[in-house]
């Protein structure tokens, strides 16, 4: 009996020393700015000490697409970003750029988003979705359509290397909470949680690739799997397919709380938008 | 045309007379490979970037015949060795006889 107690306890060390040497001490600079990849947990995070970047569990390849804004393939929809911006649409005869002359006035916005306004949690695409029906008297763009990727890219980029400061409490903390508890709900045929991957095991191999704490600080992310811009929201998707759970609806509330819990688990590392990932 | 084409370089701004110099490009464009099928069955016809030249003053430092295997968005990197200051000039051809040109200025220093 103890000896088998001693074998576990064997086998924790060794996983634990497995986890350690997943995410390297590469410092990612894009054109000589240093952005933060590493960072304290926030408190609310009980189990993690230190927050991580997706980057870090890259390799070194992917790794460097992201450190030259001229090599980093999402900087094509980027650009595609600022031409929709300028183009006028709707009854009303406008484009963002009617309102918002210098796109660059909303570097401050990516790192605070999902918000809680009037008692709705909104996220960036809601924001720009509510523009384009109020103000254009446009069709809604799909919520994670090619379009919509450009533009939210285009407007979080404007906030690259800006800490994550997402508020939590107040108007927010129910909101904080149901994110919370999606995340550690176990669902799916593989009856898997978020946390089982991206808590338990981040760092340890998934198939041919090391798993993530699942940070969402570089999202809209350009992957190297499907050669274009991913959101979020997507993404949520994609590993609740994985666990063949049955997918929540992108833009809907259970995504978007769960948008707020991740990002506030990412409060303290840079904005790094738009990311490269595989 | 072919829908958002857009060409991008990347020269340095000045170099020192002789130096070798690293130049990247990069021009958007789906490059459709002229194999694949639509939902009913018909070829989706070829459309791709078929040549790609690069000019300094006049002279020809590159010139690369693409083929339909060669993916969305082709980027090239490549050096050229810089004995005066003058003018690249970068050409794209598309399957459509469009012709996308850009240029980039390069100073001795």
């Amino acid at each position: 009996m103890k000896f088998k107690t001693l074998l576990t306890s064997a086998a924790i060390v060794a996983l634990s020393a497995g986890f350690a040497s997943a995410q390297d001490d590469s410092i990612l600079a894009v054109d000589g700015d240093v952005i933060k990849t590493r960072a304290a947990a926030p408190a609310f995070a009980e189990n993690l000490d230190t927050v991580y970047s997706g980057w870090h569990f890259r390799i070194g390849e992917t790794q460097s697409l992201q450190m030259d804004d001229f090599e980093n393939p999402a900087f094509v929809f980027v650009d595609q970003g600022i031409d929709l911006f300028d183009k006028v649409e709707g009854s009303e005869g406008k484009a963002c750029a009617s309102c918002h002359e210098d796109v660059a006035d909303f570097a401050g916005l990516r790192p605070t988003l999902p918000r809680v306004e009037n008692g709705e949690l909104v996220t960036m695409e809601n924001l720009v979705n509510e523009c384009r029906t109020e103000r254009m008297g446009a069709e809604p763009w799909k919520y994670t359509g090619g379009q919509m990727t450009a533009v939210t890219a285009l407007i979080g980029l404007q906030s690259r290397g800006m800490s994550i400061n997402v508020a939590v409490d107040g108007d927010a903390a129910p909101f904080f909470e149901e994110g919370k508890d999606l995340y550690y709900q176990r669902v799916g045929q593989l009856d898997m949680s978020c946390s089982n991957c991206h808590e338990d095991n981040y760092g340890v191999m998934i198939r041919a690739d090391h798993l993530s704490q699942g940070q969402i600080n570089g999202f809209p992310t350009y992957r190297l799997k499907n050669a274009k811009l991913n959101s979020a929201h997507a993404r949520f998707k994609g590993c609740m397919s994985n666990i063949r759970a049955t997918p929540f609806k992108v833009g809907g509330d259970e995504f978007k709380a769960l948008e707020l819990y991740l990002a506030a688990r990412g409060n303290g590392l840079s904005v790094e938008t738009p990311s490269v990932r595989n | 045309m072919a829908k958002g084409v857009k060409p991008r370089v990347k020269v340095p701004k000045s170099a020192a007379a002789g130096d070798v110099i690293t130049i990247k490009t990069l021009i958007s464009h789906k490059m459709e490979s002229g194999v694949r099928k639509d939902g009913d069955g018909n070829i989706i016809p070829r459309s791709i970037i078929n040549r790609f030249v690069a000019d300094f003053n006049g002279q020809n430092i590159i010139d690369v015949t693409l083929e339909p295997a060669i993916s969305t968005n082709p980027y090239f990197q490549f050096e050229a060795m810089v004995p005066e200051a003058g003018e690249f000039k970068f050409t794209w051809y598309d399957d459509d006889g469009s012709v996308y040109e850009t240029s980039k200025k390069i100073k001795i220093a």
